[in-house]
């Protein structure tokens, strides 16, 4: 009975599209690091370790961009502190990781992690209990930027901070975790954050083998988290997220309780953050306070914006190519890169409000028209009618 | 009285010519004794050195504390050996007449052990008791106070009677008191000591009570009462202290958020590059300031005053060029909003980085806000209350702006009602361009104060746009008292909580309860009722 609802719930949540999308993301998780280990360096089609643990970064950050999507997109709540749940589970990764180095650090202690040597500390501090055991660390990964969304999400959405208000406050929480995480005294390795990591399940991180399992990994995290976002938006707890997005004093009179489909929304997306950053701390071998920069979590924000905003594979391609931007800017001109970054958002929240996909569905609407069948987009952003409602609520 | 001064002076110098033949024989007979005997008796010689007074003590024993006293082989004279290329240059130890220079091989060090040491020492801050300069004096009576050394008592009251300066004539008589009461004097003198140690009020002299507190009997409870006492009025200049800093912190925050008081607080935009119009503020200051130096040096003490209405022009302009080009298409889209300026903010940081550099620029600060002004133990430096006058009158300004002009008036009208306005024959348009223009641009001037108190570089306004935000928000948005109180308050929160929790985790705390409040009150300290709001 279970399994039926849920292969129904399934199906009926993976439309054309979304299937293409599922194939093609899969083909590139298995066709990297098969072209990487298989083929010897010289063949021209050989990836080179360096592009496939690039690669595998720019997935993790479309997870990233995933979860924005299904708070900002769906339920129009703009986090700007989303970066602060990717780092927290980036760092309960990093923690298992330091775990893992045991003995192997420069200063050959079996029970406590270099810094914390440095630092004279006398013993391992009562939150890193646990971290040993590597499904202890995958919980933590989940449930600490799950439970303090869901803490800071119960607090602001109760109270009805919205709009603005909200984006602020995200990022004031992001900031002062940021402060809080340079600080040596809170035993997560201060400035310097964790590093030096060893390996993983006893396989060395330094290997292409391991590198292509986290690739393979990667993929199948943003694959599994696509899936779970496109259940919950084309159920009908995603029909009232749209709902509360557009009007959410109308929904709240309906009799609708909205502050609780937005503290469930803001969870789970603060979970899937939490995974694409312990991911991420593997492939790229580090994990500092620097993550909780706000400026990081503005940049996620412009990643959606770019893809488009509400259509879930448009926050991928836009996380994809902003950063294929960012890696051919900060390489050939690093002097224009921030003019190029400064310039998108203006120019794709001026111009392009719906992103890349957004143009694309206007596009081949036109084209179609010409033929004759017009075709309703997809998802609606709110139009201007939609704001003039929600500015007299 | 010109006649009687000039008796007064006839006489002195008539006293001092009969002198002085005599004490140079004293002085020369101790010279010498410092070289004959053993540590015991070289150590007393320095004690009858210091005792004589003489200004020409202070120089040998110093050198005879440095290890540069040494003894002529040649002729057994006592010299001073200043060390140059290898050999030493000597002058006479009695007469300071130079004697050229001579090699180590020429000369014998005069040797020294610890007790020697400390008796210099103590010989030397007795010596400086008669320094002409009085923050010597003032400094010397402060190092006896502290070591208390019983030693000192004889030069300190020949000191008192000789001081004429009454700060300093005071702080004598508390070291004199600090001598007494750890001497073995009757207690009428000792408790009389401990009151005027107490008068003292500071942190060393509640120490020296506190150890004296320790024993028993009268004293010891005069004592033990003192330092309550002191203890006491610590605390609460500590408080003063705090409110100053705190106020002066609240002021620099006033400043970076009051133009945000006025595009997001009044016209309801969110101005991501706020922090930049600071940014630009602060870099006319450094153009105008290098502009100054290279051409017109003697105006450097005006230079804030020209780069305040220029950084206001600037920024402003910067500002009106923004709302025309990106802002006005995105009202009634908050989020957009925010994201667009942000990307404002990077590109105008990266142009100033490619124009100026990303290192720091040094702004001088004009001499008449260097120094600070000393109000017992409390100190205030002038650049910290010169931002902290200049914060309240710009507000003030605003203020009156907003409620005494047209342009107000035009302003309050189009934001409480576009259409309305509009019906009236107010220039909507312009009107946005020009608040927008007023709010950049006093944050430019905001950036001209800053410059006095932070480094100069790309990253300047970064470092404010997260507080500015917490300010108009905790303060209550649209309400420029709201941003005032919550400035000051902010500031004060800020350095109650340091001392207590350091710096980092202050602030940490501070925006935690910021969170914490919007919670409880969405809209802040002061908000604003009825329809508005809602908008």
């Amino acid at each position: 009975m279970i399994a039926k609802t849920a292969g129904a719930l399934l199906l009926g949540a993976i439309d054309r599209k979304a299937g293409a999308f599922l194939v093609a993301l899969l083909a590139v998780s298995v066709a990297v690091p098969a072209l990487n280990l298989a083929l010897p360096p010289t063949h021209p089609l050989h990836v080179s370790t360096f592009a496939m643990a690039l690669l595998g970064k720019y997935l993790c950050y479309a997870l990233l961009a995933l979860s924005v999507d299904l708070i900002w997109g769906y339920c129009g709540i703009l986090s700007l502190g989303h970066g602060a749940f990717f780092a927290l589970g980036g760092y309960a990764m990093g923690m298992h990781l330091m775990r893992e180095i045991g003995s192997r650090g420069v200063y050959g202690n079996p029970d406590l992690p270099d810094f914390m040597v440095f630092l004279n500390w006398p013993e391992l501090p009562w939150y890193w209990q646990g971290f040993d055991s590597f499904w202890f660390a995958a919980l933590m990964v989940v449930a600490v930027p799950g439970a303090l969304a869901f803490v800071f999400g119960w607090f602001a959405f109760r109270s009805r901070v919205t709009g603005v208000y909200l984006s602020i406050i995200t990022q004031a929480m992001t900031f002062a975790l940021m402060l809080a995480f340079f600080r040596n005294d809170m035993g997560f390795g201060g400035n310097n954050g964790l590093t030096d990591f060893k390996d993983i399940f006893g396989f060395n991180l330094q290997s292409d083998s391991t590198r292509g399992a986290l690739f393979v990994a990667s993929g199948l995290a943003l694959g599994l988290g696509f899936v779970l976002c496109r259940i919950v938006i084309a159920s009908r707890l995603g029909k009232i997220l749209v709902a509360i997005r557009d009007a959410e004093s109308r929904v709240r009179f309906l009799g609708y309780r909205a502050e609780a489909f937005k503290v469930f929304t803001f969870t789970l997306s603060a979970c899937l953050a939490g995974v694409a950053g312990a991911l991420y701390v593997p492939q790229v071998g580090i994990i500092n306070p620097g993550e909780f920069a706000p400026a990081n979590s503005i940049e996620v924000v412009i990643w959606v914006a770019v893809g488009g905003r509400g259509t879930l594979v448009g926050p991928v391609l836009g996380a994809l190519l902003v950063n294929f931007a960012k890696t051919w800017f900060t390489g050939a001109l690093p002097e224009i890169w921030l003019f190029a970054l400064g310039g998108l958002f203006v120019f794709v929240t001026l111009f392009l409000p719906k992103g890349i996909l957004g143009l694309i569905g206007t596009l081949t609407a036109r084209t179609r028209q010409f033929g004759g069948r017009p075709r309703p987009t997809e998802t609606a952003e709110p139009g201007p009618i939609d704001a003039r409602v929600k500015a007299a609520e | 009285m010109a006649l009687r001064f000039g008796w007064c002076g006839l006489l002195l110098a008539f006293l001092l010519g009969l002198a002085a033949p005599a004490a140079a024989a004293d002085f020369e007979s101790l010279v010498d004794a410092l070289n004959v005997g053993g540590y015991n008796d070289k150590a007393k010689a320095v004690e009858a050195m210091a005792a004589t007074g003489d200004p020409r003590a202070a120089p040998v024993l110093d050198a005879l504390g440095a290890g540069l006293l040494f003894i002529r082989t040649t002729d057994k004279r006592i010299v001073i050996g200043r060390p140059k290329d290898g050999s030493y240059e000597l002058t006479d130890a009695v007469s300071g007449e130079a004697l050229g220079t001579a090699p180590e091989s020429a000369l014998d060090k005069i040797k020294v052990n610890n007790k020697v040491r400390r008796s210099i020492s103590a010989a030397m801050g007795a010596l400086t008791l008669r320094n002409p300069n009085p923050a010597v004096r003032r400094a010397a009576a402060d190092a006896v106070f502290k070591s208390a050394d019983s030693g000192a008592l004889e030069v300190l009251e020949a000191a008192l009677g000789a001081e004429t300066d009454e700060g300093i004539k005071v702080r004598m008589y508390q070291a004199r008191a600090a001598i007494l009461l750890g001497g073995d004097g009757p207690e009428a003198d000792k408790l009389a000591a401990v009151e005027v140690i107490r008068k003292r009020g500071d942190r060393d002299a509640m120490s020296l009570l506190l150890a004296v507190a320790a024993g028993t009997g009268a004293v010891a409870e005069a004592a033990a009462a003192g330092a309550r006492a002191i203890e006491r009025d610590l605390e609460l200049w500590d408080t003063l202290q705090n409110m100053i800093y705190g106020l002066s912190l609240g002021s620099v925050l006033l400043l970076a958020a009051i133009g945000l008081a006025i595009t997001f607080g009044v016209m309801g935009v969110i101005n991501m590059a706020h922090g930049e119009m600071v940014m630009i503020g602060a870099y006319v200051t450094f153009v105008v300031q290098e502009v100054i130096r290279t051409s017109v040096p003697e105006l450097f003490g005006f230079s804030l005053f020209i780069a305040l209405p220029l950084a206001f022009l600037i920024a402003g302009a910067v500002g009106v060029g923004i709302e025309r080009g990106i802002i006005r298409f995105l009202y009634g889209r908050p989020l957009e909003t925010l994201l667009a300026t942000w990307g404002l903010s990077l590109i105008l940081q990266q142009a100033v980085r490619s124009i100026f550099g990303p290192t720091n620029r040094e702004v001088g600060t004009p001499s008449w806000m260097s120094g600070a002004v000393e109000l017992g133990p409390l100190l205030v430096t002038y650049n910290r209350l010169a931002i902290t006058i200049f914060a309240l009158a710009v507000f003030v300004l605003l203020l009156i702006v907003l409620r005494k002009t047209s342009f107000g008036l035009q302003m309050r009208a189009v934001t409480q009602n576009r259409e309305m306005a509009g019906a009236m024959g107010i220039r909507t348009g312009s009107v946005d361009a020009l608040t927008f223009g007023l709010g950049s641009g006093i944050a430019g001037i905001a950036g001209v104060a800053l410059s006095q108190v932070d480094n100069v570089s790309p990253n300047l306004g970064q470092g404010y746009i997260i507080d500015s935000f917490m300010v108009v928000v905790f303060g209550g948005v649209g309400n420029l008292w709201g941003t005032l109180v919550g400035a000051l308050s902010l500031g004060i929160a800020n350095k109650f909580l340091e001392p207590v929790a350091g710096a980092v985790l202050g602030k940490i705390l501070v925006l935690v309860f910021i969170i914490l409040f919007i919670q409880k009150r969405p809209r802040g300290l002061f908000a604003l009722k009825g329809r508005a709001v809602e908008a």
